[in-house]
C-alpha cells in the first residue's frame, strides 16, 4: 500500500489534486492511503517552493500546480 | 535536442478506441510529435485570425437587423470585435508565457537571487516576478523557501509584491483594452512599487519580525532542479497555462467588455469625474482604502476599471485602485500572518499602500 500525501493549505488546486489522485487510484484499483497535509510548518519540512506538492512514501514526486493525468497515472 | 522525436516518458496507455477517435487522438498528439512545425503553424493561424477580426465583426453586425450607425450597432460592433480580440491576445500570450514560465521555475529564480546584496537584487526580484509562475496560495512556501536559501528579506518582498501585481494577464488586458501606453505605465509603476517597497523593508532590518519557527528553519542551499524539458513538454506547459488561466478568467473579460460596449455605444454623462476625477485630491487614498480589503485577480478588476475609466475617473486613481486590489488583500494578509509578526505585516501593508498612493498622485499630476 502506498502512502500518498498532498501538501497544500487548502487552495483550489490542492483540492483538485486530491480529487485527481483519488480518481486515478480508483481507476487503477491501486490501494493507497491518502493524507492531506495542511500545516505550513510540516509542508515546509519537505522543502518544496510551491504548492500543491505530492509525497509518495516519503519522497517528493511533484510540486507546484495540479499534476498532469499522465504523471499521476505513472505513480500507480 | 531532437524535436522530431517523441518526448521521453511513460507511453500512453492504449484504451479501447473506436475508429473515429483515433484520428482525433493523432491530431491531439501532433503538437507533441512535431513541436517546431506546430509552433510555426500555430503562429501563422493566430496572426491570420487576428487580422480577420475587423472584417468578420463588421460582417456579423451587417448581417444583424440593426443600423451600424446607431448606438446599438456601435455597441455590438465593439463587443463582437473586442471579445475575440482580447481572448485571442490573451490565449496567445498566456500560451507563450506558459512556455517561458517553464524556464523560470521558482527554484531557478531562488538560485538566481540567493546570496545577492540588496539594490540590484531588488530590481532582479521584481523583474523575475513577472516571468515566474505564481499563485497566491504558494506565497508562504515561496517566502520561506527564499529566506531559507539566503535571499535577503527585502529582496523576497520585492518578488512577493511584483509577482501577483505585474503579470501577463494584467498587462495583456490593459494592452488590449486601453492601449500599450497604459500597459507599459502599469508595468513600470508596478515594478517601481515592488522594488522600492522591498528595498525599504530591507533597510528597516526586520528579520526579527519573522515568526520564530520560520527563523529556526534550517537553511538550505539553493539548487536548480533538473528541469531539462523538451520543446514538446514546454508546449504542453503552454497548453496547461491556457486551460488554467484563460479557462478561469474569460467570464470576467466578457463582463468587462460588455460594460465597455454599453458605455461605448451610449456614452453617459461623465458623472464619475466629480467623485474620482483628478481634481478630487482624496479620491486616490479612497481608491486604495476600498481596494486593499478586496480580493480579486487582474481579470476580475477589469470590468470595474473599464467602467470607472469610461465614466471619467482619473487614470491614476483607477490604476491605484487596481494595484491595491491585486497586490494587497485580506486573505493574503491572513496567510502571511502565519510567518510574519504583526509589526512586519503592518510595515508591509503600509509601505506598499504608500507606494501605490504615490503612483496614483504622480499619474494624475502628470497626465
Amino acid at each position: 500500500m502506498k502512502n500518498v500525501k498532498v501538501l497544500g493549505a487548502g487552495c483550489a488546486n490542492c483540492r483538485n489534486t486530491v480529487k485527481l489522485i483519488e480518481t486515478i487510484a480508483a481507476e487503477k484499483s491501486a490501494v493507497i492511503e491518502l493524507e492531506k497535509v495542511e500545516d505550513m510548518q510540516k509542508i515546509m519540512g519537505y522543502g518544496i517552493l510551491s504548492t500543491p506538492g505530492v509525497v509518495i512514501d516519503g519522497q517528493v514526486v511533484h510540486a507546484g500546480g495540479v499534476p498532469s493525468r499522465q504523471k499521476v497515472e505513472a505513480w500507480f | 535536442m531532437a524535436p522530431e522525436m517523441l518526448p521521453a516518458g511513460p507511453a500512453q496507455p492504449a484504451p479501447v478506441r473506436r475508429h473515429g477517435s483515433s484520428i482525433l487522438n493523432a491530431a491531439r498528439r501532433w503538437p507533441q510529435s512535431h513541436p517546431r512545425r506546430f509552433l510555426g503553424l500555430a503562429a501563422l493561424a493566430w496572426a491570420a485570425a487576428y487580422r480577420a477580426l475587423i472584417p468578420i465583426s463588421e460582417a456579423l453586425v451587417a448581417a444583424l437587423p440593426v443600423d451600424r450607425a446607431s448606438h446599438l450597432g456601435g455597441s455590438l460592433q465593439f463587443f463582437l470585435y473586442d471579445t475575440p480580440k482580447v481572448l485571442l491576445l490573451l490565449t496567445g500570450i498566456v500560451f507563450v508565457m506558459g512556455m517561458v514560465n517553464s524556464y523560470f521555475t521558482p527554484e531557478r529564480t531562488r538560485a538566481l537571487l540567493a546570496g545577492r546584496t540588496e539594490g540590484v537584487a531588488n530590481v532582479m526580484a521584481a523583474s523575475l516576478g513577472i516571468v515566474t509562475p505564481f499563485c497566491s496560495c504558494s506565497a508562504v512556501p515561496l517566502f520561506i523557501g527564499f529566506v531559507q536559501a539566503g535571499v535577503p528579506l527585502g529582496v523576497t518582498f520585492s518578488f512577493l509584491i511584483s509577482a501577483p501585481m505585474v503579470n501577463e494577464v494584467a498587462l495583456t488586458l490593459l494592452f488590449s483594452l486601453f492601449g500599450w501606453r497604459i500597459a507599459l505605465l502599469y508595468m513600470g509603476l508596478g515594478l517601481s512599487v515592488a522594488i522600492v517597497a522591498g528595498w525599504i523593508i530591507g533597510r528597516l532590518r526586520m528579520e526579527g519580525s519573522l515568526e520564530d519557527w520560520v527563523r529556526n528553519m534550517p537553511s538550505v542551499e539553493a539548487r536548480v532542479g533538473d528541469d531539462a524539458l523538451t520543446l514538446a513538454e514546454r508546449i504542453e506547459a503552454g497548453f496547461a497555462a491556457v486551460r488554467e488561466i484563460v479557462g478561469k478568467v474569460w467570464p470576467y473579460i466578457l463582463v468587462g467588455i460588455a460594460i465597455g460596449a454599453a458605455i461605448h455605444g451610449y456614452v453617459p454623462e461623465a458623472f464619475m469625474a466629480s467623485i474620482m476625477g483628478r481634481e478630487a485630491w482624496w479620491s486616490v487614498p479612497l481608491a486604495v482604502l476600498v481596494g486593499v480589503p478586496m480580493y480579486s485577480n487582474a481579470a476580475g478588476v477589469i470590468p470595474i476599471v473599464q467602467a470607472l475609466l469610461a465614466k471619467g475617473a482619473a487614470l491614476g486613481t483607477v490604476l491605484a485602485f487596481m494595484m491595491s486590489v491585486i497586490a494587497l488583500s485580506l486573505p493574503e494578509i491572513v496567510i502571511l500572518r502565519k510567518i510574519l509578526k504583526p509589526r512586519l505585516i503592518a510595515t508591509f501593508v503600509a509601505v506598499v499602500a504608500s507606494g501605490i498612493l504615490l503612483v496614483g498622485y504622480v499619474f494624475n499630476a502628470v497626465l
